[in-house]
């Protein structure tokens, strides 16, 4: 099947001293790689998670991806189309089919808009004709399961579950193919983080949309992903089947994430692998494995040559010298 | 009879809303035994910051205690002038909050801050400071030497929650109360800092109130797990009863949602329907009936008493008889 995202080596470059700084102290690379060659594809009907910690370039790549950021190297395909370049008035077609979904639940609501107001926002953006607003809205509050006299509340009066829907009915109001969704269930109780991603998984078989899922909790990711990839500093550490990854992940950073999920039961005291010290700052990058300064069995390559990235036939890839086969 | 640290009994509190009293906590009965870690787990709105705040009496200005009280040690905290409660408080009670990037002053350095919170020690400067290196050692801060004279801006975040851990165990408490304090840090330095606590409760012997909606930590690191609803105690007892035998429907539903819980791989998640019930016209039967799939008529009529199901471990329903077996 043809892919309907396809990135290629994409970096995201952000400039970390000022013009006039950098040529006072001679500095040559006065940049920081947030996102530094990352490529992934996203099949129709597919759900792609992003794992990764804070500062790992998560949420960069998906602005990258929604051309919120400009991604200055690399290749960004969405059916054949490229997206690096594109000035915002090219993209601003293309927001048509990749929606996205904010973190902050209210916080990425106008709170002086009532609900009806921001589901159909949308439209007005984009200059669809619609004849009844308040029928389109109430459409899409159907869809994501909240009562029609919703529309006309305001963001203080919804709760953080609601206020997701809402970001959901906001995402999806103009049909789209691919839904970006950043850290969809954060700050969410268990109970009501369920009814989100079952909501989302309803929508996605019904619409056949592909979904896009940063995220840093992995037993979600178990859960709703078909393919996952893990983020370290900017880049892919591994990436390939949701199943095979948790079955047998390669890289030991993913090892360690996947330990640190903690089983709810107080007898299963799996083997926990701590990891020592902090996550490196990107404007100091370690040499060779970037890995190395927190990795429980670094040799003395890992300190000096950067690994390759390897892979298997199933599409699993991990970037680590000591993976015997994959 | 195991000597208690922290006793909450019967304890309601309202808060005066424009809509009238909204009942926050009712009757909840907790206690904390010397040198355990109690963990509290429950969603949002089920009134764990009102009973942290109750237990350091700090309350909102609209709150009122209308029942009960909390027995900290030999003292009933509600019945202490403000400058008793003060000498409690930072010395035999302290506390660590979720956002270390918020709970630290970011204008003075971290050691000053950690020589400031020793000020009841009559020792000198040095000492303290000494004291304050040897802490941060033993939090895992590389180099603390070097480290006191940086602010908090100059750390990332599970370093500053090490050190408010380091801060909060400085005064050697008798109770720390850990208000979620692995919510805003990542998978991996969770674990840096479930295993720090862990280690410094077993070399200090204190007691932890452990905050979390993370049920996976509670099940790691706590002795005993109360679990709330709604602003009432629905359950307790031992990590085990709670997480193998859970009787009450609520303690057992929101297990089942958490998905780190589930094996199998799907794709529909359980979920808990409905929503909290309004705490101004608080329901008069079990606070969970509207939501509980075996509820009958007597748990919309009747409050549940609670069920002792061994020495440990008490529910509040009413599909328990008084062996604490489950009416089919």
């Amino acid at each position: 099947m043809p892919n309907l995202l396809e990135a290629r080596d994409v970096r995201v470059r952000f400039r970390s001293k000022s013009v006039i700084k950098s040529l006072l102290e001679r500095d040559a690379d006065p940049f920081l790689d947030a996102v530094c060659g990352v490529s992934l594809n996203v099949q129709p009907g597919e759900t792609f998670a992003i794992v990764g910690e804070s500062g790992s370039g998560k949420t960069t790549l998906a602005r990258a991806i929604t051309g919120l950021v400009k991604a200055q190297e690399g290749s960004i395909r969405y059916q054949n189309k490229e997206l690096i370049g594109l000035s915002d008035s090219q993209f601003r077609p293309l927001r048509r089919d990749i929606a996205m979904m904010f973190q902050d639940p209210i916080g990425s609501l106008s709170p002086r808009l009532t609900v009806e107001a921001l589901i159909t926002e949308p439209f007005k953006i984009h200059g669809v004709k619609v004849d009844d607003y308040a029928a389109e809205a109430r459409r899409l509050l159907a869809m994501v399961g909240l009562p029609a006299h919703f529309a006309s509340r305001y963001p203080f009066q919804l709760s953080g579950g609601q206020a997701r829907r809402v970001g959901v009915a906001r995402a999806l109001a103009l049909s789209p193919k691919l839904i970006v969704a950043d850290e969809p269930t954060a700050g969410l109780d268990v109970s009501v983080q369920g009814e989100i991603l079952n909501l989302l998984a309803k929508l996605q078989s019904e619409l056949g949309l592909s979904l896009l899922i940063i995220t840093h909790n992995l037993s979600v990711v178990r859960h709703i992903s078909d393919r996952m990839g893990i983020m370290y500093l900017g880049r892919f550490v591994e990436q390939g089947n949701t199943d095979e990854i948790f079955e047998q992940a390669k890289h030991p950073y993913t090892q360690a994430l996947l330990s640190a999920n903690h089983d709810p039961d107080p007898d299963a005291h799996s083997e926990r692998i701590e990891l020592q010290g902090e996550v490196p700052s990107l404007l100091q990058r370690p040499m060779g494995c970037e890995f190395h300064t927190r990795c429980p069995n670094a040799k003395d390559i890992c300190r000096n040559k950067v690994p390759d990235m390897f892979s298997s036939s199933t599409g699993h890839e991990a970037s680590c010298h000591f993976i015997d086969n994959i | 009879m195991t000597e208690l640290i922290l006793d909450v009994h019967d304890l309601s509190i309202d808060y005066r809303t424009p809509r009238g009293q909204l009942k926050a906590l009712r009757n909840v009965n907790m206690t904390i035994p010397k040198g355990k870690i109690v963990g509290i787990v429950g969603e949002s709105g089920c009134g764990k910051s009102t009973l942290i705040s109750a237990i350091i009496n700090l309350m909102a200005s609209n709150a009122e205690v209308s029942n009960g009280g909390v027995k900290f040690l030999q003292d009933e905290l509600f019945e202490l002038s403000k400058k008793q409660m003060q000498a409690i408080r930072g010395d035999k009670l302290s506390i660590v909050f979720q956002d270390p990037m918020t709970s630290l002053n970011p204008v003075v350095s971290i050691g000053d801050q950690m020589t400031d919170i020793q000020y009841r020690d009559k020792v000198s400067k040095k000492e303290k400071t000494a004291k304050a290196i040897k802490m941060l050692d033993r939090v895992g801060i590389p180099d603390p030497e070097s480290r006191l004279a940086q602010f908090p801006h100059e750390f990332s975040g599970g370093m500053l929650q090490r050190i408010a851990i380091a801060m909060a165990l400085l005064v050697e408490p008798d109770l720390l109360i850990a208000d979620e304090p692995t919510t805003a840090l990542d998978a991996t330095l969770e674990v840096q800092i479930i295993y720090r606590l862990k280690e410094l409760q077993a070399s200090q012997g204190c007691s932890i109130l452990f905050i979390s909606h993370h049920l996976g930590v509670i099940a790691e690191l706590c002795d005993e797990v109360v679990v709330m609803y709604s602003g009432e105690v629905v359950e307790k007892g031992s990590v085990r009863d709670i997480f193998h035998h859970a009787s009450h429907p609520y303690t057992q539903k929101l297990l089942k949602c958490d998905p780190a819980a589930i094996k199998q791989k799907t794709k529909d998640l359980p979920t808990i329907l409905g929503s909290l019930p309004d705490l101004i016209e608080v329901p008069k039967g079990c606070i969970f009936a509207d939501r509980c799939d075996s509820a009958s008529a007597l748990c919309l009529e009747q409050k549940p008493k609670a069920v002792q199901i061994n020495e440990s471990h008490v529910a509040n329903c009413h599909l328990l008889d008084e062996a604490g077996a489950m009416y089919a």
